[in-house]
Formats: structure tokens, sequence, C-alpha cells
């Protein structure tokens, strides 16, 4: 079926009040680069705020202005798609932190220069008042739903856990309301190799002509592994060279594996800003709903009047389906309405974003109700 | 509207209106649709298999994908009016210790079963020497989900060394309610609404 052409539209909202954030610092002229796609309802009861992960932005549906490839969640978001864009008033914005239009350490500061490293530590939470923000901005006091995978997923957890009156409908995939120490650990390593990068600078790199590139690729190349599967890696890969018969005994990329982890490496530095890999990463390292509520996570969500789907991959071994399991028992301890699933999916963490046709149906069920 | 399994039926027409239900093996949710849309009930399952989860999610229900034998214990004392467990008991590791969690979980509790005592199963046994494959209990044993055969009396007797009151029973013959007359031998299935 041919699909009708999507509406979309790219805007910048600046914030009139500071933003006051986590850290007791408060952050002036925030500005929030967002989309929107489809048409909000007259009763304004149609919005579905997606929220992104780490390395997304606000192109959820129409192509990267950099890279030229589809909107990261294109297969989900559209005309007819599970996230109907006939039916629904679908918002992403860029987070904040991030550096693809909204206020981030690579925005000017008050002196005109980059924040640099003077950008305030973020936590999701301060994301998510962005997100408040910009809803607030659009007139819309209830969202239908929101709806997000990895720190998307973490995002509407904080919106129904600290802002429980505005979403009707929570749907976290491959997420967690903790952040475990063996992701910290990634996260660190991530972060571990864009500061030992000589052009990194201490973070002021942005007009001296160099950035940390390899640095941030290293960081991109390690996080790429832990998205995937053993099982993924070892049937798209194998043990295969890459165009050549034989091995080097050199140190270029001999292995398929090698050459696309560099690829990705490469890719990534060109489109995403290595300061802002440190604060997003940073926030999600803190992100721990359990935290204010003496480690009882049910009482994060006692005022919330949500329901929540709560959605695992079997191959997902960075948020294991047993993180998503203590969600759903929290918020049923909570008496909060939510299902959970465990889908199988052969693609690990990403198996979001990817071909996995139980998700769209998912999806699909619970907005469609 | 689907027709409802005559055991389903039965405990779709005893669950009071307007109260909150966990169906526990809730399968694809015809149970807990139709206790949400004519009850007007807060119907939550909980189910092993993913697929169902899938369809029950579809549905708009909301339903916990999870193992009896483990999930039950995450649930809050006495959360429930009532927990429901049909089809499901002869399937349990420990079919003693989730009827505790039933009525831990919910202040009544609907369990039915099929009767291994039921004289047809009886009689395939006696003459045939094999364990039984009969309308109710089609599968041959090497892949029978059924790892706990009972009977009538069988579970008559746990709930009494148990301490569970038995509220209400009712039990079926093909489709049809019988009297409770010798059940153990008449009834292809039994349910019981238990109680403290």
């Amino acid at each position: 079926m041919a699909a009708s052409p999507i509406i979309t539209a790219s805007e910048v909202l600046d914030l009139a009040e500071p933003l006051l954030l986590d850290s007791g610092q408060s952050l002036v002229g925030v500005r929030i680069a967002y989309e929107v796609y489809g048409t909000l309802s007259p009763a304004r009861d149609n919005a579905v705020l997606i929220c992104h992960a780490t390395s997304g932005d606000q192109h959820v549906a129409s192509p990267h202005p950099i890279t030229g490839k589809p909107g990261w969640w294109d297969r989900m978001v559209g005309p007819t798609k599970p996230i109907d864009t006939d039916r629904f008033y679908v918002i992403c914005a860029n987070v904040l932190g991030g550096c693809m239009g909204s206020t981030g350490p690579s925005s000017p500061a008050a002196d005109g220069q980059p924040y640099a490293m003077r950008f305030p530590v973020i936590t999701i939470r301060d994301m998510v008042r962005a997100q408040v923000a910009l809803l607030g901005a659009l007139g819309i006091e209830k969202l239908y739903a929101v709806v997000g995978g990895s720190m998307g997923g973490m995002q509407g957890l904080s919106l129904a856990a600290n802002w429980p009156h505005i979403a009707e409908r929570v749907l976290a995939i491959g997420a967690t309301a903790t952040m475990p120490a063996q992701n910290i650990a990634f996260q660190e390593v991530g972060r571990q190799a864009i500061m030992a990068d000589p052009d990194w600078q201490h973070g002021s790199y942005y007009n001296t002509g160099k950035t940390p590139a390899a640095g941030l690729g290293v960081a991109r190349m390690a996080a790429h592994i832990t998205y995937l599967s053993e099982s993924s890696l070892t049937e798209k890969f194998g043990r295969r060279l890459q165009n050549r018969d034989a091995k080097t005994f050199g140190f270029d990329a001999d292995f398929q594996i090698e050459s696309y982890l560099r690829h990705q490496g490469l890719t990534f530095s060109e489109r995403f800003d290595a300061n802002s890999y440190l604060y997003i990463t940073r926030a999600m390292s803190y992100f721990d709903l359990a935290e204010d509520h003496g480690g009882r996570l049910a009482e994060a969500f006692a005022d919330t009047k949500a329901r929540f789907c709560v959605v695992s991959f079997d191959s997902d071994w960075l948020y294991p389906t047993e993180l998503s399991r203590t969600l759903a028992h929290a918020l049923n301890a909570a008496g909060a309405p939510v299902s959970f699933v465990e889908l199988s999916a052969p693609f690990g963490h990403d198996s979001f974003l990817l071909e996995v046709p139980e998700l769209d149906r998912v999806v699909a069920g619970f907005l469609g109700q | 509207m689907t027709q409802l399994r005559p055991d389903l039926a039965l405990i779709a027409a005893h669950v009071a209106k307007g109260t909150r239900v966990l169906d526990v093996g809730c399968g694809d949710g015809t149970l807990l649709e139709a206790l949400r849309d004519e009850r007007g009930c807060d119907a939550r399952g909980m189910e092993i298999d993913a697929t169902n989860v899938a369809a029950c999610v579809a549905k708009g229900l909301s339903v916990i994908q999870g193992d009896a034998g483990a999930d039950l214990a995450f649930y809050p004392d006495q959360s429930f009016d009532y927990a429901i467990l049909s089809e499901t008991l002869q399937t349990m590791m420990r079919p003693d210790l989730v009827l505790e969690e039933l009525l831990r979980i919910g202040k009544h509790a609907f369990v039915s079963f099929p009767n291994f005592a039921h004289w047809r199963v009886r009689l395939s046994l006696l003459f045939g020497g094999k364990m039984p494959v009969t309308r109710l209990l089609p599968v041959a044993w090497y892949e029978t989900p059924n790892i706990h055969h009972l009977t009538i009396d069988d579970f008559k007797e746990l709930v009494r060394a148990r301490g569970i009151k038995v509220e209400q029973a009712w039990f079926l013959s093909g489709d049809s309610q019988i009297g409770a007359g010798a059940a153990n031998l008449r009834a292809e299935h039994a349910i019981f609404v238990l109680g403290r």
C-alpha cells in the first residue's frame, strides 16, 4: 500500500524561563529542537511523545540532515505504521545535552563561546524537564502516550514518575528504572576513550580545528558491540575477512567485524559531538528512579494513573529482561495497569530499532486501545 | 464476542461486578476481556507465552509475562478480590504452593482443572493399561504440560489439609453442569471457589 506523504516540520523552541536542574544549577536560554508529525486534534488528545536513545535525535521519521539516512524509527512511525501519524500527533525532540539543535555542551554560553565542560551535568529528569517545557509551549497538557526505547524508555518512566498527570500511556522498550553497574561500566569506558584523546583538550576543542574523533569513535565501537548480540555478530560477520584472501599479519582491519566497527566509529564521529556523548552517558549512569524513594521503586509510581507497557528482548544482554521484569513488578505493586512481554529477536539491544514484527504488533496494540 | 469455554463462562458469571481480578495463566486473554467488558472488572493477567501476552496487549489488557510458579511472589497480599487459575493447576511444579499464593494475593480464588478420576479416564487406564488420552486430556504423556494430574477427591483433600475453605464448587460433564453426587466419578471437570 502506498503511504501518504508524511507531514513533517522541524522546529526550534527557545525557552523563556531558565531550566532548574537536578544539580541545583539553572540553565538560561535553553533551546529545544524538535520535529512534529501528523496533526494535533482539536481536543489536543492525540499527542504522542517519542523520546530518543543515546545516539538518536529528533529525526525519528524524517531523513537525517547529515547522513541522509531515513529517520531512526522510520519503520515504526508514519502513516498507517504502528505509531500512526494519520491518527497521532507525534512529537520528537533532541534531548537536552544533545548536539542536533537542542542546548548542549556545543551550544554558546552567555559569553558567546561554546559551553564545553562548563555545561552543567544533567540527568534524565533534566532531559524530561525540557520535554515538559516543550509540551507546555505546544499547549499540550496530556499525552496520549510517551514512547521510547533504551534511554528514551527511561525518559518515559521519569515522566510518569515525576509528572504523573501528563502521560496516559507509557511504553518503555529495552529500558530500566535503575542503571545497573555493568552499564555504568560501559558508559565509563566510552567517556574515558573520549577524554584520553589528546584532541579532546579538556573539552575545549570547538575552535581548534580538531575534534576527539578517534576517542569518540572508540567509544562508539565499544558501545555498538553492547547493542548487538553474539549470535547476530557471528551470523553477520563470523570470521570473514574484509576484501582480502588472507590475514595481513598487521593491524589493518583484516576482519569484516573490525572494518564494520571502524566504519561505525567514523560515521558516528562525523555526526555526533563528543562532549554531548559525555553528558548524555553521565545522565544515564546517574539514572535511578528508586533512589528518591529509599530504594522502593514501586513508590516512584505511586501517583501515576498511566497504563504501562514494558517490553524486553531475549537477546538484549545490555538491558536484560530481568530489568524490565523488576520494573513491571514494581508497577504492579504500585497498582498501575501494566503489561510486560519479553519478545524473541536476534539483534540484542538494537532489536527495538530493527525488523521485529511482534514489536510492531505490541506497539500498535498498546496504542490502539 | 466469542463464546467462552464452559468453565470460563461459569467463572465469569460468578465474579462480582467491578472487582479486581488476576487471571493466572490467562492465555490470549479471552476471560480477561469478558471480565473487563461485561463485568466492569479491573482485570489483570499473568501468562508465560510471549505470543499470548502480545495478543492480550493488542486487546488493551494488562498482562505480565511470567511464570506462576515464581512470579506470583511479586504481588502484594490481598491485592485482588479474585485470583483465577483455570486449567493450569495440573501444570504447576508445586500446585500446593500456587494455591497458597492465590489465596495470599486474592481474597477468593477460582480454580478449575480436569478430573483424572472421571470414569472414562479410569476405564481407559483399566482396560488400555496406558496413560489416558481423552477429550479433556488430548496429549500423550510425554508431551503433555499436565505434570501433576489430580482428581476431585485429591483436590478436596489438599484444601482440607491446608485449611482452605471451599466456598462453592461446580462440576461439568461434557459441557453441562452436573450435581455434586459422585462427582469424582462423573465429572470431567471441576471448578472450585476457595477462600480463607
